[in-house]
């Protein structure tokens, strides 16, 4: 950002410079002659310039008092998250909180990889394949925030073998992908990474 | 004032300005008739409207970081500084901001009492500007305990404290003031409130400020009234409009040096110290626009005195236009008072200097001197001048051409 | 005009720093301190990079086992306008420190490693345990400490080489140092900078002069981190207004030639 003020500032510093010299020229160009006429030209130049002037020191000054309700850096700071799996044993779900979200954890059972496989993908609203929304197999992770209106989805339940909200009843199935109700979209997958065998970093 | 009645040009505007008449009031003041020899010193009513909006602005976003708790506040302030975006020049413009607030507004009562702005029929808009006065002070009392640092506590310690000179209910006002048995979290919350709302208040005087102002119109720095609107006065903008901008620039330029280049220069560095019951700081100073009254205070030797003595500091000035018998307005014309004036000039830059001092010996004894001047200008010297002093001849209209060079009467100056 | 013009700015600009410089002048003695150059002073002042780093470690090594810093984050150390290690480097720095964090789901609390999100370990969890280990005198946390003190940045040069011998008669208690510049001359930190004290990871030579060098400089960064942000803004700033005033000066002359002429 402050690169770009400079060039701006220099920018609007020579062209006053060029109004103030040419108003310079012509004053004296005028003087020489008859003053009746009305200088409109100048006046105008000089009044728009003032007016270019002070719209550019509005637009700096309101900047900051705008840009301060942006995250702050504190904030920024826990943009990632880095979880421990090796505790999870086959069909349980962990929950851990990312910027201020929950986050589904399954480690899933070899049935419920098999199901999501098995899927034909024109059953679904949202058609993905179970392979794009997973890096291991065995690993779901997914936002756990319903897609409809943004209840947090049970686990463990619905007619999917998957989640179901029961805010207005949408059931996701063992990929978190929405079979029945009026979520739009499957649950958002997350970036995230495996950083050794035992550790997920999120975000 | 001459106008005739505004109608606007388009139906919609007529039709929306009979039922509230917000065109015409734009109108009137977009072409308020203001006399034409107004000088700089006319143009901090507007610098102190731009001060009182840019606070407001600059307060109310930094109260969506700061945490107003004991345990909380000093650490928000510096997450304010360090991690919100901009943080650090918020923070530095509000508190810097507000000592150019007193700045302008000391300025401002200056000028009034030099040229007499006070005096008939303007007596309302000066104790109106009093009231917004003591609003101020109040509210930036206030607002410097935010930050829980040293100064902040144990000015607010004091300055409750105070109020237990007030014989029987002394004690429990103070206590109610504190919302327990010493200065704490309680009493931090309800000013963080208060310091929020005063400034409102503030608004809402201001107005009537300008509305009081505007049924006379604007004295001038000759002192005579208008005659004849269209020789003696412009319309306010974009003539004084133009002129007050500039005078603002100018002023928003000395604010950016304090701000960018000496923030902390003003204020005492106890503050940046976390407040603790435990222990008192060598010597506690309130922020500079306070000192004369901290001095006037600490220069009488019993409590509820000192505490009579600055509130009567305060109040004596609402009674002015009273104390000044003088036929004439201007300081212009009047060669003895303008002595008298620079002289309480200099008696409260003293004051003011003396606050800072502990008050103790040759300090002591200039604070008593200064005190017993600052009352005197204006309890004994100001009557009488308006009888005794022979002033010198006004000028017939604002317009016309004068040989005195003091007068300014036709450039903008 | 122009001249009525520079009196108000005079009088805008000295009434408060003549109060001010009453304010501050309160200390019962007005010790000489010690002043050096730095790099930071002046409209212009920046950081030196490099004595950042250096007063990081002399932080890390000498300092941070009484005071801590608990309003900084590791991640600071990596932001523009500091020291300005590298983000690995930062890391790094972090995790070498045990954090305590939780509860976890048994409800205990557990150490971690740090991560730049967290704030600087603390030498003591509390003021008491501070105390109680200090022979009753809190070592101050140094987050804000070079704004805290009047003329900061010198002040801690000067307490920090201004230990020596107490003159013929001068009292001192048991655990009390006597220093040259403090208020009183007593002091409960001990000579802490000697010579070749630490070995300083650019190769500087760690003299005490140079380690009291490094460490204020790293301090005045940690009271303000803001500081290269706000000369720079600052100066951009305060030209383009004068710009904008004398671009609004010609106007305003403009405008009112029409009055002069009626």
């Amino acid at each position: 950002m402050s690169t770009s003020y400079i060039i701006l500032v220099t920018i609007i510093a020579l062209l006053i410079l060029f109004l103030y010299l040419s108003w310079v020229f012509v004053s004296i160009k005028v003087a020489n002659k008859e003053q009746n006429k009305e200088t409109t030209e100048r006046r105008y130049f000089l009044y728009t310039a003032s007016y270019a002037l002070g719209a550019v020191a509005v637009g700096t000054a309101v900047w900051p008092l705008i840009d301060q309700m942006n995250p702050d850096a504190s904030v920024k700071a826990l943009a990632t998250t880095e979880v421990d799996i090796s505790n999870i044993s086959p069909g349980k779900t962990i929950t851990v909180l990312w910027r201020g979200k929950p986050i589904f954890i399954r480690r899933r059972t070899q049935e419920e990889i098999s199901n999501a496989q098995n899927v034909n993908l024109n059953e679904l609203k949202d058609p993905q394949k179970d392979e794009d929304r997973v890096k291991k197999l065995e690993w779901l992770v997914m936002t756990g925030v319903c897609t409809h209106l943004g209840c947090v989805p049970l686990g463990d339940k619905g007619d999917f073998g998957g989640w179901f909200c029961p805010c207005h009843g949408s059931h996701y199935d063992t990929s978190g992908r929405i079979r029945k109700g009026p979520a739009p979209t499957n649950l958002e997958i997350p970036k995230y990474e495996f950083v050794d065998n035992n550790t997920i970093k999120i975000g | 004032m001459s106008e005739e009645k505004y109608v606007p040009k388009s139906k919609l505007g007529q039709w929306f300005d009979s039922r509230l008449p917000l065109l015409s009031l734009a109108h009137h003041l977009r072409d308020y008739p203001t006399p034409k020899n107004l000088n700089y010193w006319w143009t901090f009513g507007a610098i102190l409207t731009f001060c009182l909006i840019a606070q407001i602005i600059t307060g109310i976003v930094l109260a969506m970081h700061y945490v107003a708790h004991a345990d909380l506040a000093f650490e928000s302030v510096e997450h304010i500084m360090r991690d919100v975006n901009y943080g650090w020049l918020i923070r530095y413009f509000h508190a810097n901001g507000s000592s150019m607030f007193f700045l302008a507004v000391y300025v401002h009562i200056f000028r009034g009492l030099y040229y007499g702005s006070y005096k008939s029929p303007r007596e309302i808009i000066w104790i109106i500007g009093m009231l917004i006065y003591i609003l101020m002070m109040a509210t930036a009392f206030m607002g410097y305990v935010l930050p829980w640092g040293q100064m902040s506590f144990w000015a607010a310690t004091v300055i409750t404290n105070l109020f237990s000179a007030i014989p029987i209910v002394g004690d429990s006002i103070v206590g109610w003031l504190w919302g327990g048995y010493a200065v704490g979290s309680p009493t931090l919350t309800r000013f963080y409130s208060l310091h929020y709302l005063l400034p409102f208040l503030i608004f809402a005087l201001v107005v009537l400020h300008i509305w009081a102002l505007h049924i006379p119109g604007n004295t001038n720095p000759v002192g005579i009234d208008i005659k004849q609107p269209s020789k003696d006065t412009v319309p306010f903008s974009p003539y004084v409009a133009v002129k007050d901008l500039y005078a603002l620039i100018i002023f928003l330029i000395i604010t950016a040096g304090f701000v960018f280049f000496a923030p902390n220069i003003l204020s005492h560095p106890d503050n940046y110290i976390k407040a603790n019951q435990m222990v008192t700081p060598t010597h506690i100073v309130p922020e500079w626009y306070l000192l004369p009254f901290y001095a006037i205070l600490r220069a009488v030797p019993d409590k509820l005195g000192g505490v009579v003595v600055m509130f009567a500091s305060l109040f004596i000035l609402m009674f002015l236009p009273w104390l000044d018998t003088s036929k004439v307005r201007s300081a212009v014309f009047r060669p003895l008072y303008k002595v008298f004036f620079w002289i309480l000039v200099i008696d409260v830059i003293v004051l003011g200097y003396m606050g800072a001092k502990p008050p103790e010996g040759l300090y002591l004894l200039i604070g008593r001197t200064a005190t017993i001047y600052y009352f005197a200008h204006f309890v004994l010297i100001m009557p009488i001048l308006g009888f005794k002093e022979k002033t010198t001849p006004l000028p017939i209209s604002i317009s016309d051409p004068v040989l005195d060079s003091d007068t300014k009467t036709t450039n903008y100056r | 005009m122009l001249k009525k013009l520079i009196i108000i700015i005079k009088i805008l600009f000295i009434y408060p720093i003549i109060i001010v410089s009453a304010n501050n002048s309160v200390a019962a003695e007005d010790l000489d301190l010690l002043k050096n150059k730095w790099s930071f002073e002046g409209l212009f002042g920046t950081f030196d990079r490099a004595s950042l780093r250096r007063g990081y470690q002399v932080y890390n090594e000498v300092c941070s086992g009484c005071h801590s810093m608990k309003l900084l984050s590791y991640r600071n150390l990596s932001e523009k306008g500091g020291p300005e290690f590298s983000r690995e480097d930062s890391k790094n720095i972090a995790a070498s420190f045990e954090v305590i964090d939780g509860p976890n789901s048994e409800g205990e609390m557990f150490t971690r490693s740090g991560r730049l999100s967290d704030k600087f370990v603390k030498p003591y969890p509390n003021v008491q345990a501070a105390e109680a280990a200090n022979g009753g005198a809190y070592p101050p946390d140094m987050s804000v400490l070079a704004k805290a003190r009047k003329d900061g940045a010198n002040y801690i040069y000067s307490i920090l080489l201004g230990y020596e011998d107490p003159p013929e008669g001068f009292e001192l208690d048991e655990g009390v140092y006597y220093n040259k510049y403090i208020s009183g001359h007593n002091i409960k930190m001990p000579n802490v900078l000697f010579d070749g004290l630490l070995d300083y990871a650019d190769g500087t030579e760690a003299t005490t002069q140079q380690m009291a060098k490094d460490i204020t400089t790293f301090l005045t960064w940690a009271s303000e981190p803001s500081l290269e942000a706000r000369h720079k803004i600052g100066f951009k700033v305060i030209l383009y207004l004068i710009i904008l005033a004398f671009v609004v000066h010609l106007s305003l002359k403009r405008l009112w030639s029409r009055i002069e002429s009626k």
